[in-house]
């Protein structure tokens, strides 16, 4: 219940936040100011643009389809939002303790698409059906490569559950298994021991240096499946207008940007959670000088719990803002290239990662 | 009455109501949209029967998979001509006889089979470990795993070589 009660406020605050940020950013890249009228350096601007919009009316076009179009949004967003229920946030924060946490989250991402398919057949335009089914055809796609990197993971920590997989990439790794050793690199072999060392060195994409490209194509799919630029064909503004909401209004439009903001925040959580340590510490000890117990935090202590909702959410914030920067620097793809990229690049490149992750789960033990 | 109790309650009402509607509508899209409501449905009792791991699956393959699928079906050959699809109702009376007396049936074997007293229910092994449920695909049950990858595979392949670009067919253009 406080899970549920944090990640509803701390997702508002956050979506308010983001989309200032996105603006500023957009606008540092593109040689602008941004915002700037309401509060100190526009910060209270996507307030006062919130306020507007929950004033706004709420329309619905008369050909739409009603018992479609207005459930749409609501689904989308609980669709997104329930993915929370099963986040980590602190070695002893989270929702729902599950085993197939990670399994699950698969599956609740996956969700999202009928609230699209929803919106976007209700709204009966053209530009919004157009939409929808870029929009569906592309996540369906991308589940793919993002469903195998997410197996590399799995195949080197042999668990589903999310805590376990955080608590393996840590100074912490023997509360759970008392047998657990890391090396580094995760080579048995090189005899270099790392499991009190911890840091950045004990992090998945480190105890498998594969992983650096699994990431990447994690990372890649992640923004296709929230409809990201360079992946935006969706809502391609030139085009479509807005893809598959351009129909809604007032509330229920704001309900969208929330589950599309949220969305990119819950893939920075997954991927700061699957390959950089969740809310370990990236900083190891080194000799005397024990940074990573220092900035860590005994599991259960108040200490524990600040350190880690401090650096999960700290890289999940700043996976964001590198998703805002790539939407502003990379142009969009045209819908025959993505499709390429998914079948033809990411998935063969994500079956075969599986394969040396396997062979390196051997090095390990 | 407990949480768990109540909302099991109301995960078989959603199972229910939304498989009634599916029964009553006349309109493809809605009862597509419908089906998905009974497959949450489902998913969420297993949830609650202590099968996690179904319940997921049942979300991932009915709902996030073949749903999707099937709506983007009906969703591709319906609006083309500018109106909605309505399946028509054929053979009322026989198709009403044939389904009350199938109920009847299933309702009658689960009845009889009286699941309670069978001697796996008594032996109380709530905690369904997801590494045991691993290990017994592995080992026990390996070959009608394989059996299935490969029919899956087969499938793919079919599926491929249908969609595929052959040469004289697709050429006009």
């Amino acid at each position: 219940m406080y899970a549920f009660i944090f990640f509803l406020t701390f997702l508002l605050i956050y979506t308010i936040f983001a989309v200032y940020a996105e603006r500023k950013i957009s606008a540092f890249i593109q040689d602008r100011y941004g915002p700037m009228e309401v509060g100190y350096y526009g910060l209270l601007q996507t307030v006062a643009d919130l306020l507007k919009l929950i004033q706004k009316e709420d329309i619905v076009p008369a050909a739409a389809d009603r018992k479609l179009f207005k459930p749409g949004p609501i689904v989308v967003f609980v669709a997104v939002f329930a993915g929370f229920a099963v986040l980590p946030l602190t070695s002893g924060f989270q929702g729902a303790e599950v085993q197939i946490g990670l399994f699950y989250l698969l599956a609740i991402i996956s969700l999202d698409v009928v609230g699209i398919l929803l919106s976007g057949w209700g709204s009966n335009s053209k530009y919004a059906l157009f939409g929808a089914m870029r929009s569906v055809a592309q996540i369906i796609s991308y589940e793919i490569p993002l469903g195998l990197s997410i197996l590399c993971v799995i195949m080197i920590s042999q668990t589903l559950s999310l805590q376990e997989i955080i608590y393996q990439q840590g100074i912490y790794a023997q509360n759970i298994d008392q047998e657990a050793v890391n090396y580094l690199f995760g080579i048995k072999a090189l005899g270099v021991e790392t499991t009190n060392v911890g840091g950045f060195l004990t992090w998945n994409i480190f105890r498998a240096p594969i992983f650096f490209v699994a990431y990447l194509i994690f990372f890649i799919a992640s923004l296709a499946e929230c409809n990201r630029a360079p992946f935006d064909i969706p809502e391609a503004e030139s085009e479509l207008v807005a893809g598959f909401h351009v129909e809604y209004s007032g509330f229920r439009w704001a309900l969208i940007m929330l589950s599309e903001y949220g969305l990119m925040l819950l893939v920075s959580f997954l991927g700061a959670i699957l390959f950089l340590g969740g809310w370990n510490s990236p900083l190891p000890n080194i000799g005397s000088v024990a940074l990573a117990d220092w900035t860590t935090g005994e599991p259960g202590t108040v200490a524990g719990h600040l350190w880690g909702a401090f650096w999960l959410i700290g890289k999940a914030l700043l996976t964001v803002a590198v998703q805002m920067w790539i939407r502003w620097t990379y142009p969009r793809l045209r819908l025959d290239q993505l499709m390429n990229l998914s079948w033809k690049y990411l998935t063969p490149a994500a079956i075969i990662l599986v394969l040396l992750s396997a062979l390196w789960r051997l090095l390990m033990i | 009455m407990e949480w768990g109790t109540t909302i099991f309650y109301v995960f078989g009402a959603i199972t229910l109501l939304s498989a009634l509607f599916i029964l009553f509508t006349r309109n493809i899209l809605y009862a597509a949209f419908s089906l998905i409501l009974t497959f949450v449905g489902v998913a969420g009792i297993f949830v609650l029967s202590g099968a996690e791991f179904i319940g997921v699956t049942q979300l991932l393959v009915y709902v996030g998979g073949i749903l999707v699928l099937i709506v983007f079906g009906v969703m591709l050959t319906n609006r083309v001509k500018g109106q909605k699809v309505v399946s028509p109702v054929y053979q009322k009376f026989v198709g009403s006889i044939v389904g009350i007396g199938l109920f009847m049936l299933l309702m009658k074997g689960i009845l009889e089979a009286n699941f309670g007293a069978m001697q796996w229910m008594k032996t109380n092994e709530q905690q369904t470990s997801l590494k045991r449920f691993g290990m017994t695909l592995m080992t026990d049950y390996v070959v009608v795993f394989e059996v299935i990858g490969i029919l899956l595979l087969v499938a793919l392949i079919g599926a491929v070589y249908m969609a595929g670009k052959r040469k004289g067919v697709n050429d006009a253009s």
